[in-house]
């Protein structure tokens, strides 16, 4: 059964925050599997709703922050449900994230190696000396040089790359299922990124835990991700392997993607960048999210959410675009909604 | 670190100086002397005791004999009492340090809680009561605060003895000391841990499983706590000199009273022993409050 492979399924996800200005729609609906060993990709710009669906799944979202509704099934269980207690044991267990910037998630006034042993006695049954060895060794699976000497240093004695290696040594540290990384490459220089980038593939082929990897950069997803999710305004608009969504796009946002970055073929070309303002999560449209900077958008498009349906090549798109070119291909044949434009 | 505070007492030692400077031109140049009493003297009596407090000399020469006898450790007598400085402003510290370090405990305690308090409550009831009477207090000085006290508890309830000739009473002054300061901590206190509940380092241990309490008494307060520290010194200095008052609105007997009475007493050798043994301590309780700042903050770098 397909459902037992998949350590983690998260089904319609809404997750809002409450502020001053009304409710932010951050994620609405999104739904995905992830299978035990894989890594998936979620990609998106700045407010796609991204890493608010990562800390949805380990229930750290800010004070405002709330899972309205949706499923976020753990080895079936469904873990919105779960007491903050056994929320405590999942985190850092079953499930760590590292995140974004390693210059400010460590703890400026306690060593590495508080830091790290407090993870480690957190999770395990471990103590005193057994405690230390595992730190030392976890440090030196990240490659730390010289642990022994390192884990009685602080943070601000490390470089931004020794730092996420640290936070990937916590998280890794007692061997979760799940590892979240948020944009773990973004603070970092590019010669370091693909360290980490090298490390955290690495780490996955020993260890053998299913990664989410959220990001904005298409480069770090198409290396390494065996799915990817493209979200744009909270919602999933295109899921498929790298290869689908690299050379076979359906969905106008995710092809506006690729053109505005640089590849091989737009050389000597202006880049295209996505014209307009990402969407005001305050106040979402009642049709497709990216509908207002849509090039090719149709009447449809501003009136009705587009149901996500198989494409022509067979990923899944949710875009009233992709559907049209299904129903000139014969596959869908309806009388309605989609051709009356 | 050695270094750094030999070369912070080298510092201090200088500024003392100065102090001394300062208050021994300025006492000096204020009309009126030890002896220039209300009691008529002979012109021969006036003459010896000037010449014993060498009175007689130019100021220049008197402060070069006073700065000489301080290297050996001698403050001299008292121009009034005839005792020895340095006895009178031992027993009575120890009154004031009694005084004080209870009104300094009461204060960074009520301060370190409530501050706490209203930061977690945010923009709920018990944070908008904790900052109105915060800033009530902070506006609101110990002398006039004291009086007050004085007059509701021991004057209309008559709960407390007004005037406590042994010192065993030290709830109203240690109250009127430390509202001040306990209401500067307390909104210290709430900025600095807003502040460091939204760092992302205080995320990265919830998403570790460390519980909630745990998260906020080890990775927030001790974060949150910095700024406060770097108030300690200051504060200290604050609630001395509050003391001066305090002592008198109380009737205690403490260093600060002493200090008062010296001052219209003209008493010189009182007014310099009082003066350079709280620039002392002023000195020291900063060079106290640095190093505590490294010990909580590692990043500091003394030196």
């Amino acid at each position: 059964m397909a459902e037992e492979k998949n350590i983690l399924s998260v089904v319609d996800l809404h997750t809002t925050f409450a502020t001053d200005k009304g409710e932010v729609m951050a994620v609405n609906g999104v739904s995905f599997n992830l299978a035990a060993g894989k890594i998936l990709g979620i990609v998106g710009e700045s407010g796609s709703g991204k890493s608010v669906s990562a800390y949805s799944i380990m229930q750290i979202l800010e004070k405002n922050g709330s899972i309205k509704s949706g499923q976020i099934l753990y080895k079936g269980e469904d873990i919105t449900k779960w007491p903050e207690s056994r929320m405590r044991d999942f985190r850092g267990k079953c499930c760590s994230i590292i995140f974004q910037d390693p210059m400010t998630s460590l703890n400026p006034v306690f060593t590495i190696g508080f830091q790290l042993k407090e993870a480690i006695k957190l999770h395990t049954n471990r103590t005193g000396k057994e405690v230390e060895k595992r730190a030392i060794e976890m440090l030196e699976l990240v490659g730390v040089n010289e642990p022994e000497k390192r884990i009685h240093q602080y943070p601000f004695e490390f470089s931004g790359g020794m730092r996420q290696r640290v936070m990937i040594a916590m998280a890794l540290a007692c061997e979760p299922d799940i590892l979240i990384a948020d944009e773990p490459t973004t603070a970092l220089d590019v010669t370091i990124q693909a360290q980490i980038l090298e490390l955290m593939k690495d780490l996955q082929k020993k260890l053998g835990m299913a990664i989410i990897m959220v990001t904005h950069d298409l480069g770090v997803i198409a290396q390494m991700a065996d799915e990817i999710i493209v979200m744009y305004g909270g919602r999933v608009c295109e899921r498929g392997t790298a290869e689908d969504i690299f050379y076979r796009p359906c969905h106008e946002y995710t092809k506006g993607l690729l053109r505005s970055i640089p590849n091989i073929d737009s050389m000597g070309k202006r880049l295209e960048p996505i014209s307009g303002t990402p969407i005001n999560l305050l106040n979402m449209p009642k049709g497709c999210a990216f509908c207002p900077r849509c090039d090719a958008a149709m009447k449809i498009c501003l009136e009705q959410q587009p149901p996500e349906t198989r494409t022509v090549d067979g990923h899944l798109a949710s875009c009233w675009k992709a559907i049209q070119a299904e129903i000139e291909a014969g596959m869908i044949h309806v009388e309605a909604p989609g051709s009356g434009t | 670190m050695a270094k750094y505070i030999f070369k912070r007492v080298l510092l201090a030692i200088a500024t003392i100086f100065i102090v001394c400077f300062i208050t021994f031109f300025t006492m000096n140049a204020i009309p009126g002397g030890p002896f220039a009493g209300e009691k008529a003297k002979s012109p021969e009596v006036q003459a010896a005791l000037e010449k014993r407090f060498n009175l007689d000399k130019p100021v220049g020469q008197q402060f070069l004999i006073y700065m000489g006898n301080l290297l050996h450790g001698d403050f001299g007598v008292s121009a009034k009492t005839g005792r020895e400085i340095s006895d009178t402003i031992g027993s009575k510290f120890a009154v004031s340090a009694k005084l004080g370090v209870l009104a300094v405990l009461l204060a960074v305690a009520l301060g370190v809680v409530f501050g706490s308090i209203a930061a977690l409550q945010r923009n709920r009831w018990p944070d908008r009561l904790i900052i109105f009477l915060s800033t009530l207090f902070t506006s609101l000085p110990s002398f006039v605060l004291g009086s007050f006290l004085l007059v509701i508890f021991s004057v209309r309830l008559g709960l407390v003895q007004a005037w406590s000739p042994d010192h065993q009473n030290l709830v109203l002054p240690v109250i009127s000391l430390a509202m001040y300061p306990a209401a500067y901590i307390t909104r210290l206190t709430k900025t600095s841990m807003l502040d460091v509940m939204g760092q992302d380092y205080v995320r990265t241990a919830r998403a570790k499983g460390v519980a909630q309490w745990k998260v906020l008494f080890v990775h927030t307060l001790r974060n949150a706590l910095i700024p406060v520290v770097t108030y300690l010194g200051p504060m200290i200095a604050s609630v001395l000199t509050g003391s001066l008052v305090v002592e008198q609105i109380f009737t205690i007997g403490g260093l600060g009273a002493e200090f008062v009475q010296s001052i219209t007493n003209r008493d010189y050798p009182m007014i310099m022993g009082v003066t350079i043994f709280l620039a002392v301590f002023m000195v020291t309780m900063n060079l106290l409050t640095d190093i505590v700042y490294k010990v909580i903050d590692p990043r500091i770098n003394l030196g």
